[in-house]
């Protein structure tokens, strides 16, 4: 009874307040989107430079995409005035390759397909003079994907952690500046002057903001996976499920910290140490690949197990008993953070 | 039971400063209880332990024959804190139902006591408006309403008049009155303005924290040898030091 009027008020309270609405429900989206666009662009076709190739060699270029300007002599600043990408010497039959590598990642990329065309035409050139060479060559390496496929981009292995982390980051700041709101104005110690119990507050703040939080996952997955086309291997419940027990934890989590912090502003400062952080350890930068200590560590933030129940449902396709461990970490955290909220709340009162 | 609120020697201190030392204080039921005193002298606190939100470091606090805190209590205890604590974003009419929801009351109880605090503090028209748009002393009367909300035995108001305009202050201490004479309710009030504090049925004066003088405002005049309330005050303050 007490607790559905304190749930009635948070909800009251949430759609008088169009603008954190629009927050909660909008802001995830329209950043998604936006990630969209940025990651699924279509890479330019880069410009290289050639010196002294043959047409031969001209032409398997344009074949694979590359614009070619060949020159007759260069210069060192020739790459930086053209501003091509690449620069490709042939002299006594050596190849010079010069990078500009501006954009580290687009370099390689350019250098790689340098090399596949020159290999390539140096093979069919091979096999016209020995016709008996072309058995032994393959045309072609044949590949196979375990997960995805030759279409998948950085922004499908993104997405699901995103979608985690976006439900973690928004809920995380309007509970925690709800409840902040409630001890700067006073309200939570005129409320604990009121038969409520601690526990019977803290459960309804988490129940009255997770409806928010419900709606907003439920939202933000649908979004993802039906508009933006997001890869979605394994089940939606499964996703749902990992997200809502995400947001439970950012709720628990934001409640207990607004404890530690003033103002609006504190509470603002904790997404530099508690929110940030998290995203390093959510698996877009490989775990493996780091120093032990930091494994360890990446072991005590939530989002290492969203982000890798959310990777594993949405990219590989794994089911629940896969996701399980995943899940029971969450609800630990929960857990842990719900029972610190209630002693938080003797600061106010013993009872 | 005729002590209504019984503290005996509490002491409280917040970090090394002490803010409360050995004060002692029965409060029979039925009587109209003024706290007056300078500001920084401890009102607040005191009557916060009254409630149960603050602990005291030593001593006991008893309510009704209970030792405090005591949750089930509360339901008996109208407390209206120094500071409006109001939900600006909620109506007058939705911020008093929230409050009352939180008491053991009926949906027809919750219903008839509504209507029947907010006309006694003048807002009936104003219900449907939001707190935000309220001024200062209409958010006061809202305070004062709430705490009335569960029609407690106990009231406790920390400087409830405060920004309220005279007509209405003497129309609200006219309530107390009644309240106290039919309906037999123990009200604590603190202020700092003396002919409040006239007004009520046994005063004490607190300062630094310590219990200077307490009587009925007749008595103290006799003992301080003069009319004049506010020179009562200031001879208690004087004979202290
Ligand atoms: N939470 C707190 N932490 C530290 N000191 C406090 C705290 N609350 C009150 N105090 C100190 O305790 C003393 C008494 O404060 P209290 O609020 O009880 O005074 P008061 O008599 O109600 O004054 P006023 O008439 O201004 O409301 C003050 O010196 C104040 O600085
Ligand atoms: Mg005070």
């Amino acid at each position: 009874m007490r607790m559905t009027a304190l749930i009635k008020r948070i909800c009251q309270q949430m759609l008088r307040d169009k603008r954190t609405l629009a927050l909660m429900f909008v802001a995830p989206l329209l950043i998604l989107t936006l990630m969209y666009f940025l990651f699924n662009g279509n890479s330019v076709t880069p410009k290289l430079g050639v010196v002294g190739g043959d047409s031969s060699l001209v032409n398997a270029f344009k074949d694979a995409e590359i614009k070619v300007k060949e020159y007759e002599k260069v210069t060192k600043n020739t790459v930086v005035d053209d501003d091509l990408n690449g620069l490709l010497q042939l002299e006594n039959g050596q190849m010079k390759l010069t990078l500009q590598n501006d954009d580290p990642s687009s370099a390689k990329g350019l250098q790689a397909k340098v090399n596949q065309t020159v290999s390539a035409l140096a093979q069919s050139k091979l096999i016209q003079h020995n016709p008996a060479l072309a058995g032994m060559i393959p045309k072609k390496i044949e590949t196979n994907y375990i997960y995805g496929n030759k279409d998948t981009v950085f922004f499908d292995v993104l997405s699901p952690i995103l979608v985690g982390f976006f439900v973690f980051f928004f809920v995380f700041i309007i509970s925690g500046i709800g409840l902040l709101r409630e001890r700067t104005t006073g309200t939570l110690e005129r409320l604990l002057s009121t038969p409520i119990r601690r526990g019977e507050i803290v459960t309804a703040y988490l129940a009255g903001y997770g409806i928010f939080a419900l709606i907003q996952t439920v939202i933000v997955v649908f979004y993802s996976i039906t508009v933006l086309d997001i890869v979605l291997v394994g089940s939606i419940w499964n996703v749902l499920l990992i997200n809502l027990l995400t947001a439970l934890v950012a709720l628990s989590l934001g409640i207990l910290l607004s404890t530690f912090a003033a103002s609006e502003f504190q509470m603002m400062q904790f997404i530099p140490i508690a929110v940030i952080p998290q995203v390093f350890f959510a698996g877009i930068f490989p775990l493996e690949g780091m120093a032990n200590w930091l494994q360890m560590i990446a072991k005590v933030f939530p989002m290492y197990y969203t982000g890798d129940a959310l990777k594993g449902v949405m990219y590989r396709g794994a089911g629940f008993s896969d996701i399980s461990g995943d899940l029971i970490a969450l609800v630990i955290f929960a857990a842990i953070f719900v029972v610190l909220n209630i002693f938080s709340l003797k600061k106010y009162r013993t009872l | 039971m005729d002590q209504t609120i019984k503290v005996e020697q509490v002491n409280k201190s917040f970090g090394k400063k002490p803010v409360l030392s050995d004060v002692n204080l029965t409060i029979p039921k039925g009587q109209l209880f003024g706290l007056i005193g300078p500001s920084g002298a401890g009102k607040t606190t005191l009557v916060k332990m009254i409630v149960g939100m603050e602990k005291s470091d030593t001593g006991s606090i008893h309510v009704l024959g209970e030792k405090m805190p005591n949750l089930s209590l509360l339901q008996e205890i109208g407390y209206m804190a120094q500071s409006d604590a109001l939900y600006v974003e909620l109506t007058g009419e939705e911020n008093l139902k929230f409050f009352a929801s939180l008491y053991k009351l009926s949906k027809g109880e919750q219903k008839k006591r509504i209507a029947y605090v907010a006309n006694l503090v003048n807002l009936t028209d104003d219900l449907k408006k939001r707190v935000a748009a309220y001024s200062g002393g209409m958010k006061r009367r809202l305070s004062l309403a709430i705490a009335l909300i569960q029609d407690p035995q106990i009231l406790i108001l920390d400087e409830p008049t405060v920004g309220i305009d005279p007509e209405l202050k003497l129309s609200i201490w006219k309530e107390f009155l009644r309240l106290k004479n039919e309906e037999e309710k123990t009200i604590i009030v603190t202020t700092h303005v003396m002919d409040e504090a006239v007004k009520c049925d046994y005063v004490a004066m607190v300062r630094d924290g310590r219990i200077l003088t307490s009587g009925t405002p007749s008595e103290l005049k006799a003992l301080y040898k003069t009319d004049d309330f506010d020179e009562v005050f200031l001879k208690a303050g004087v004979k202290q030091s």
